[in-house]
């Protein structure tokens, strides 16, 4: 389909290059096991406050529910996901966000694209945006959010976060029937290097997991997590609450969590999401917002009558 | 006379979103041109995904001005002793920003004239920003970078020319001006436009057709000829297809048809889940051959044009196989095992947390199936059919072809009972107790699907008000006044008599503690809810409505339906107004006594009474009342007459007890006809 196939890992450079250059600083994916990039804290936290914030990475996620042995040629236990984020959203996103696929070599206008009204929620994290899926001569490779609400709490300032499935992009440019056949690079296999820890990780989630474990490790997760977020250690306590949600989703893949266990669950998540959301201002007010750089700004959420101003500053 | 042109460009608004803010935005502008008296010939709208304009023909250059006449005081107040205008004189012309020597004497006062001078067009066309645009209204908004204005989507240029003149304004940190976009692909985003006659070419010109009508006729033309080519049979003339091509001329500002294949081995697949795929999943159109089979072919438009179009068709069809090889993986493992593996898994499914398991959910709705098959005097076939319908009919929910395709929950149930083994009938009602799946679409068409649509409802309102979670105002989050409109839409197409009130009593009574709280008359009073909603649907008359559905007994909806529709038949009758009158007089002095002896002729003291007594006893024991409310109205018009004369001869309240009693049991007996019409003192008559 396209003249030049680019490797998975191309097109992570490729990718990598074109958000630096548009100020986006890059950073590594996130050292704790996450559902979707959205929760990496380079997201999630940073889209609370008013904080400007550009960032780009590559977060590995996984949802054990979507694990298939390694049987499946679209669906996988742990996908890899290109996350962008800008805040607030910079007035030319959408154009941005197409330079970033002519970049890739997809010649804009030997294509169909068409951005699809696809509004984003997820109510464990108490997160809602709004956007678009984007369509790729019928293929969704992208997810389009601006996020109107994180944590339960109405953003000050707008994040816009592109989503690149990268595992479905590159089957688009490289053309391959399954993912396994994608190459990852240097004549690498996807599939040599994905397909044993797909099928182990399937077997784990859905028939060897230890019920009692993940139970007990759930409620201490949570546990040290609120005990953190006492303590207004924000970046710990939310270590422990993306635990508890990986956790979650590991008993809920074994099927041994009841719809109403679920909601339960989901509810004890959320309630975390929206503490470690207030409570990231409030530490971020006190170190009074060094990312916000511009005066009026300033004055809007820290100055005397500022939206964070402390009591001392009133 | 002038044109303008205002054009809002936006990023991609939601498809479902563009029509309805088109014809919003032209309602606005009519109201604004209303509001500030400026005339124009015509108003043009114009959409697109990422545009909503208006072009104003005819425009106006000014507004007209306006004259009106103001009354003041009377000559007498208004002048003193000296002949000087009095202080509430000088009041008034303050009032109005007028002097003294502006009055008018005329029939006793003294008038003003105030004159409100036009104002140029450029001048108010300046306030469209902030009269129109802003006041549009969506169901969706966001907000966006550091602004908390919130709107459909960002609003990333504004158009606004007055012929040539760009007229100026501000929403945010948008300027007006004369610089619109073309397609994101085929054209640039830096577009002059002229003139504002000349937006359609200059647009064209750039790629995009803003005319949504226009657009909209191109895709159908272009699909047409793209079937009839290949002697496809593609049939846009029903609902789904209509609101496919709605969404699909949202999404595109240059549209391009194009067809794409699929292996004919994917036909295996139920049709349904082809479709869906195609359909829902795809935005694409499905096409059959002659005898409506479908084939391996589709059709979908591009927001492009024909160059590069293999790109375009060979990636929608890797898609499209994706779904389909998904799709036929879930058909096949699901048909691996049985009803009774199914029903094993539903064990753990929760219909509502405060209410219990879909299993107990099953199990209630197959007792009250039961009794409601016994009522209408079901064959011990059906009853048996219905009995294993209600003991299977949610499996499907656990089948990994509804977890990836829940709107083919029923779909697949049938069609996997089928191949299970079950019979036609048990299958088809799997499918038909989800229906009426929407206000206005079909409501079950088998017997049994209708009882087991009926009971599945009636069990979920029943519970659900007992758990409190009964419906307030606009918000219904579980849908109760769908399900109550589902029953009585089924029981009158299916013209049951079904006593709603002692089958819903008992249900009650038997399904224990899920059901204790709910109270019967509540529920009662939220289906004749639902009954006067249609029929307000239908256009009857409120106050019809309120006296055919009162006094409803034990709640049989065909009979409640009837009794509005004979009313409904009756109300311009030249005689309908006495008749309403001398019924209602019965019924109103009934009501004050309601005495239940039976009544002894031999008191009886004047012929009236008597001749009353006759053509009553007439009309029972022609049984004519028992053969519908129609019959019932004509016979009790007759007593007219005998009810005036009566009523003209006779005090109903003698001095004699006896006879006293006696009367009001005579007009209690003819008022236990008359309610059975419903309580006709609610009827307004004029």
């Amino acid at each position: 389909m396209l003249n030049e196939k680019l490797s998975l890992q191309d097109i992570i450079l490729t990718l990598q290059q074109y958000w630096a250059k548009q100020g986006a600083n890059l950073m590594q994916a996130y050292d704790n096991e996450v559902g979707a990039g959205t929760q990496s804290p380079y997201t999630f936290l940073r889209a609370n406050g008013p904080e400007p914030w550009n960032a780009a990475y590559v977060q590995p996620s996984r949802r054990p529910a979507d694990g298939r042995y390694g049987d499946n040629p679209n669906r996988l236990f742990q996908h890899h996901q290109f996350q962008v984020v800008m805040k607030p959203s910079p007035d030319n996103i959408q154009e941005l966000y197409l330079g970033s696929l002519e970049a890739l070599g997809i010649k804009l206008l030997e294509h169909d694209i068409r951005f699809v009204e696809d509004n984003w929620e997820n109510p464990s994290m108490g997160a809602a945006g709004i956007g678009w899926e984007v369509w790729l001569d019928g293929m969704e490779v992208t997810q389009f959010t601006y996020f109107q609400q994180v944590g339960g709490i109405e953003v000050d300032s707008v994040t816009a976060e592109v989503t690149y499935g990268l595992e479905r992009l590159a089957s688009y440019i490289q053309d391959v029937p399954t993912v396994y056949d994608l190459e990852w690079g240097n004549g690498v296999l996807y599939g040599d290097i994905f397909k044993e820890p797909e099928y182990e990780h399937s077997k784990y989630a859905f028939e060897d997991s230890d019920q009692s474990m993940l139970l007990r490790h759930f409620d201490e997760f949570e546990s040290e997590a609120t005990r953190l977020l006492d303590l207004g250690l924000v970046h710990p306590a939310y270590d422990y609450i993306l635990k508890s949600s990986h956790v979650f989703n590991l008993l809920d893949a074994s099927g041994s969590v009841s719809v109403t266990e679920r909601a339960g669950f989901l509810h004890r998540i959320r309630t975390m999401a929206r503490r470690v959301s207030k409570v990231f201002i409030e530490e971020r007010a006190k170190l009074k917002f060094p990312l916000l750089k511009d005066a009026t700004l300033r004055e809007k959420y820290i100055g005397k009558n500022g939206k964070y101003a402390s009591k001392e500053d009133k | 006379m002038s044109t303008f042109l205002l054009e809002i460009g936006l990023e991609e608004i939601p498809a479902h979103l563009v029509t309805s803010a088109e014809s919003q935005l032209v309602e606005l502008t009519q109201h604004f041109l209303n509001d500030h008296r400026l005339e124009v010939e015509s108003v043009k709208p114009y959409s697109t995904p990422r545009r909503l304009a208006v072009q104003l023909i005819g425009v106006a250059d000014s507004s007209k001005s306006l004259s009106e006449e103001k009354r003041g005081p009377s000559i007498e107040r208004a002048k003193d002793a000296n002949g000087e205008w009095s202080k509430a004189a000088q009041g008034f012309a303050r009032g109005q920003q007028a002097d003294t020597s502006d009055f008018e004497e005329r029939d006793g006062y003294v008038w003003l004239t105030k004159r409100t001078p036009g104002v140029d067009a450029n001048i108010i066309l300046e306030k469209i920003g902030e009269e129109v645009i802003k006041k549009m209204k969506f169901t969706t908004y966001m907000k966006w970078a550091n602004h908390s204005f919130l709107y459909v989507r960002p609003i990333r240029w504004i158009v606004a020319l007055l012929d040539s003149k760009i007229i100026e304004f501000n929403i945010l940190d948008v300027s007006s001006g004369r610089i619109t976009r073309g397609h994101r692909f085929l054209s640039t985003d830096h577009i002059e436009i002229e003139n504002a006659d000349e937006y359609q070419t200059t647009l064209s010109n750039a790629y995009v057709i803003a005319d949504a009508l226009e657009r909209k006729e191109k895709i159908v033309s272009q699909l047409k000829n793209i079937a009839l080519d290949n002697d496809w049979v593609l049939t846009l003339d029903n609902q789904p297809a209509q609101e496919l091509l709605e969404e699909v001329n949202n999404i595109v500002e240059w549209p391009t048809a194009f067809a794409g294949d699929f292996d004919e081995k994917y036909l295996e697949i139920p049709d349904e889940v082809l479709i869906t795929s195609m359909r829902e999943h795809q935005r694409f159109f499905f096409v059959t051959n002659q005898s409506g089979e479908l084939l391996p072919h589709f059709l979908s438009v591009r927001n492009g044009d024909e160059n590069n179009i293999t790109n375009v068709v060979a990636g929608n069809e890797k898609v499209l196989v994706a779904r389909l090889e998904d799709a036929e993986f879930f058909y096949r493992e699901d048909q691996q095992k049985s009803i009774e593996d199914y029903m094993t898994k539903i064990k753990s499914l929760i219909f509502h947390e405060k209410i219990g398991t879909v299993e107990e959910h099953m199990l209630r709705v197959g007792h009250l199936s039961n009794n409601i098959a016994k009522t209408l005097k079901f064959s011990s076939v059906a009853q048996e059919n219905l009995q294993r319908a209600s003991e299977i009919y949610k499996f499907d929910l656990m089948t990994g072809m509804v977890g990836e395709f829940d709107e083919l929950q029923g779909i697949m149930g049938e069609h996997y009972a089928q191949k299970f083994g079950e019979n036609q009938q048990v299958a088809l009602a799997i499918k038909e107790h989800y229906m009426p799946k929407s206000a206005i679409s079909e409501t079950a068409t088998s017997d049994i699907g209708a009882v087991l649509a009926i009971a599945d409802k009636i069990d979920t309102i029943v519970t659900f008000f007992s758990a409190g979670l009964i419906p307030s105002g606009s918000n219904d989050p579980y849908g109760l006044r769908r399900a109550a409109t589902g029953v009585v839409r089924t029981i009158k197409a299916k013209g049951w008599n079904l006593d709603l009130k002692p089958l819903i009593s008992q249900f009650i009574e038997q399904s224990g503690k899920v059901a204790n709280e709910a109270n019967v008359s509540d529920i009662l009073t939220f289906i004749l809810d639902r009954v006067r909603k249609l029929a307000v649907d239908a256009g009857m008359r409120q106050d019809i409505i309120a006296a055919g559905s009162a006094n409803a007994g034990k709640v049989n909806i065909l009979h409640i339906f009837d009794r509005i529709a004979t009313l409904s038949e009756h109300q311009n009758d030249k005689d309908f107004r006495s008749i309403i009158e001398s019924l209602t007089r019965v019924a109103r002095l009934a009501k004050k006594e309601p005495v239940t002896q039976s009544i002894n002729p031999d008191l009886f003291e004047n012929a009236s009474e008597s001749k009353l007594y006759k053509a009553v006893e007439t009309l029972e024991d022609s049984m004519a009342i028992s053969e519908g409310t129609d019959v019932l109205y004509e016979s009790l018009a007759t007593l007219q007459d005998p009810i005036t004369e009566y009523f003209d001869t006779t005090m109903v309240n003698d001095e004699n007890v006896d006879v006293r009693l006696n009367r009001y049991a005579q007009l209690n007996q003819i008022n236990n006809l008359i309610e059975q019409l419903g309580d006709l003192e609610l009827i307004v008559i004029k």
